[in-house]
């Protein structure tokens, strides 16, 4: 299992963090002397060094330079062998990258105070768009074929005393589109709790605008059956000072990708990026964030924590930071650490880390894949714990880190059982 | 009344360089009640009969039985051991990151009982024992083994020893590492243990210092995977005046018949 160590590198202390038995740890941290040379520090070599259980490299250029459409057109049909694509099985997105989105929409049932406002838009509202534009086909393709939009909005300066919970139910195989909106207004707070279940075929486009001095807490659950794909971009944009937390829990369906971007328009904003994964035999759990250092003094803190059991149960996380040239003063970190409960698992683990100015505050990046170790099953179970109670303690912990993270209690509970339902399984 | 019975224990361990014998035909029988000390030189074998004894599933049984009341032990998890009535103190007690103590001894004690204790005296039992071997409060919210220094850990197997009140105790080094109130402490811990007269104890330690603090009954002297001298307690006194070069490994038997008649 592993050391869990929420330590940050730090220029001037780019120490080895301690680890435990069993884990390789990769990680490092730059400084600014050394990060001014290095222009693209984590292409191709990087690549293939991070990936565990034998991924294949393929240089990858700035992520700055990313085509980015609102036309479908503009995205050429995928081969796989695309840089952002090469982990994940297209054969499994059952026509998002490929057909046009026509199934129903899962439906959208949104509750909460009452202050918070919920509509129901046309394509053509003026908020589509305010805070993203899509960065690959698939979400272009959902861009293209949305039919209406759910807008909710935070008026400025409401600080919502419950949370707001957005159920998203799908009940249908038809490949479909769906388009969200969240807009926390001006000194807003508020926390959004997305819930994606049912059964469903889709492609998912999510903006989220943080006005200036906002402070926004974004959950979004994939506890979808067994069957469900699902692709969900989900582009963030910070105002000054505001601040944004995201979280992403994958736990059920067949694939399930979201890639999470966090864009800084103004400084003073700050991103915490959460994620939990538990990937069971032949589920394809697929994480891909970015988040982007345009302005100078913002901070981003990203930790990514995945359990992997059973045959070709399957974890990618890729994480891009760019800290562009205007973005002094930055303080960054991201680290993924997955742990493989049972042969058969694999876990791809990319960070990527672009500096394009030196004078920083801080940068690093960490990633780590570990077995759950056989010292520690003896401990416990030297004291009489069954193994399966053994397994669950550990696994218990190691994901309790994001879990406490939510800090909604009634969430955080039922996080805490879905994973032990996870674990359950693995019993047999 | 029970017995723990270890009958020609031989122990095999796969290294890169192939399988090697380490235990080479161990006889030991101990009843409640009792306290029995091994000593013997580095690498003679000690941590692998107690983890053997555990169910360390890096330690193959190549031959002979171990039986807790006539029953065979080596057919038993590590789990069902520890149910059975079997704590091994550990001499390198394992970090377990992300599973506090608090949780870990409830969760331990209840499988071992077969039933939760009782929160209300079990969390002040668990408060008392801590208190009894200086171990601070805030170590329960603390994660298993995770940060503590070697004394701490040491104190904590102890710590579990009282609270989950096996029927056999071993202790494989646990003086090792601790200062001399450290020692007393934890001395102190395994008497109260002993009181209840429902416990037998294996000392395994490299020196005598412990048997000071915790009187045996029997001392056995183990060298190179063997049982070579069996004494009581008279005999950890001359192996601190000689120490264990008269049993110098590969000089065989007929050195030990000599030292015997010396
Ligand atoms: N993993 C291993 N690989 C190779 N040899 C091992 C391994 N574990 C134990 N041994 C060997 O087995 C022998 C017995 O080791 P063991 O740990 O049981 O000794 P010990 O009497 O407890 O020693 P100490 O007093 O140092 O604790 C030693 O020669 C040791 O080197
Ligand atoms: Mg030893």
């Amino acid at each position: 299992m592993t050391e869990i160590t929420t330590e940050k590198a730090r220029i001037g202390a780019p120490s080895a963090q301690p680890f435990i038995n069993g884990f390789t740890e990769e990680g490092e941290s730059l400084s600014p002397i050394n990060s001014a040379t290095s222009k693209a520090p984590l292409a191709g070599e990087a690549v293939k060094r991070h990936s565990h259980g034998g991924g294949v490299g393929i240089p990858d250029s700035s992520r700055a330079g990313r085509l980015t459409s609102y036309n479908l057109a503009d995205f050429k049909p995928l081969t796989g062998l695309e840089e952002d694509w090469r982990f994940t099985p297209l054969k499994r997105l059952r026509g998002l990258h490929s057909e046009v989105l026509s199934g129903a929409a899962p439906t959208v049932t949104v509750s909460g105070p009452e202050r918070v406002t919920v509509e129901t838009v046309a394509r053509g509202d003026k908020r589509i768009g305010s805070a993203g534009i899509p960065e690959d086909r698939v979400s272009a393709n959902a861009w293209e074929n949305f039919s209406e939009a759910t807008v909710l909005t935070i008026p400025a300066g409401f600080e919502a005393d419950a949370e707001i919970t957005v159920v998203i139910e799908g009940t249908s195989t038809e490949a479909a589109a769906q388009h969200v909106v969240i807009v926390a207004e001006k000194f807003s707070k508020a926390i959004v709790v997305l819930g994606h279940q049912g059964t469903a075929v889709v492609s998912e486009n999510i903006e989220i605008v943080v006005e200036d001095g906002a402070n926004l807490t974004v959950v979004s659950l994939q506890e979808w059956n067994d069957d469900a794909v699902h692709a969900s971009s989900q582009q963030a944009k910070i105002g000054r000072d505001a601040k944004l937390k995201h979280v992403v829990v994958s736990l059920g369906g067949d694939l399930v990708r979201v890639t999470p971007s966090a864009r800084f328009t103004a400084p003073g904003g700050e991103v915490e990026m959460f994620g939990l994964y538990f990937a069971d035999a032949g589920q394809h759990l697929e994480q891909r964030l970015f988040v982007d250092h345009a302005v100078a003094n913002c901070k981003s803190n990203v930790l990514y924590k995945g359990a992997l059991q059973g045959r070709n149960a399957h974890a990618v996380w890729v994480g891009d930071v760019l800290i562009r040239k205007e973005a002094e003063g930055t303080d960054s970190y991201e680290a993924n650490r997955n742990l493989l409960l049972t042969d058969g698992a694999r876990a791809d683990s990319v960070p990527n880390l672009e500096i394009e100015t030196g004078l920083i505050k801080g940068a690093g990046h960490a990633s780590a894949t570990g077995r759950l170790d056989d010292e520690h099953l003896f401990y416990l179970m030297a004291r009489g714990i069954p193994e399966d109670v053994a397994r669950r303690l550990v696994v218990r912990g190691f994901l309790h880190e994001i879990i406490q993270q939510i800090k909604v209690p009634a969430l955080e509970e039922r996080l805490t059982e879905a994973v032990e339902r996870e674990l359950a399984v693995t019993n047999n | 009344m029970s017995t723990l019975e270890i009958k020609d224990l031989h122990v095999s361990i796969d290294t890169e360089q192939g399988t090697k014998e380490i235990l080479k035909g161990v006889s030991l029988t101990i009843k409640t009640g009792q306290t029995h000390a091994i000593m013997g030189p580095n690498g003679s074998g000690k941590s692998t009969l107690a983890s053997t004894i555990a169910g360390h599933p890096r330690y193959k049984v190549t031959s002979g039985t171990i039986t807790l009341d006539g029953e065979d032990v080596l057919a038993m998890t590590v789990d069902q051991r520890a149910r059975a009535g079997l704590f091994l103190a550990m001499q390198y007690p394992v970090e377990v990151p992300g599973v506090s103590m608090t949780n870990f001894l409830r969760t331990a004690k209840t499988a071992i009982d077969g039933e939760a204790p009782k929160l209300r005296t079990w969390t002040k039992d668990v408060k008392a024992a801590m208190a009894q071997l200086r171990i601070d409060a805030d170590f329960a919210e603390r994660n298993v083994n995770e940060g503590f220094s070697g004394g701490e850990k040491k104190r904590v197997e102890i710590l579990q020893l009282e609270l989950f009140k096996p029927k056999f105790a071993i202790l494989d080094e646990t003086d090792s590492g601790l200062d001399v109130d450290a020692l007393k402490v934890v001395s102190e811990g395994v008497n109260r243990a002993h009181e209840a007269g429902n416990m037998g104890t294996l000392l395994i330690t490299h020196y005598t210092r412990i048997l000071r603090y915790i009187k045996p009954d029997f001392v056995h002297v183990f060298v190179d995977g063997q049982v070579v001298e069996e004494g009581g307690p008279e005999l950890a006194d001359r192996l601190e005046d000689e120490g264990y070069d008269r049993y110098a490994t590969g000089a065989g038997a007929a050195t030990i018949a000599a030292a015997a008649q010396a």
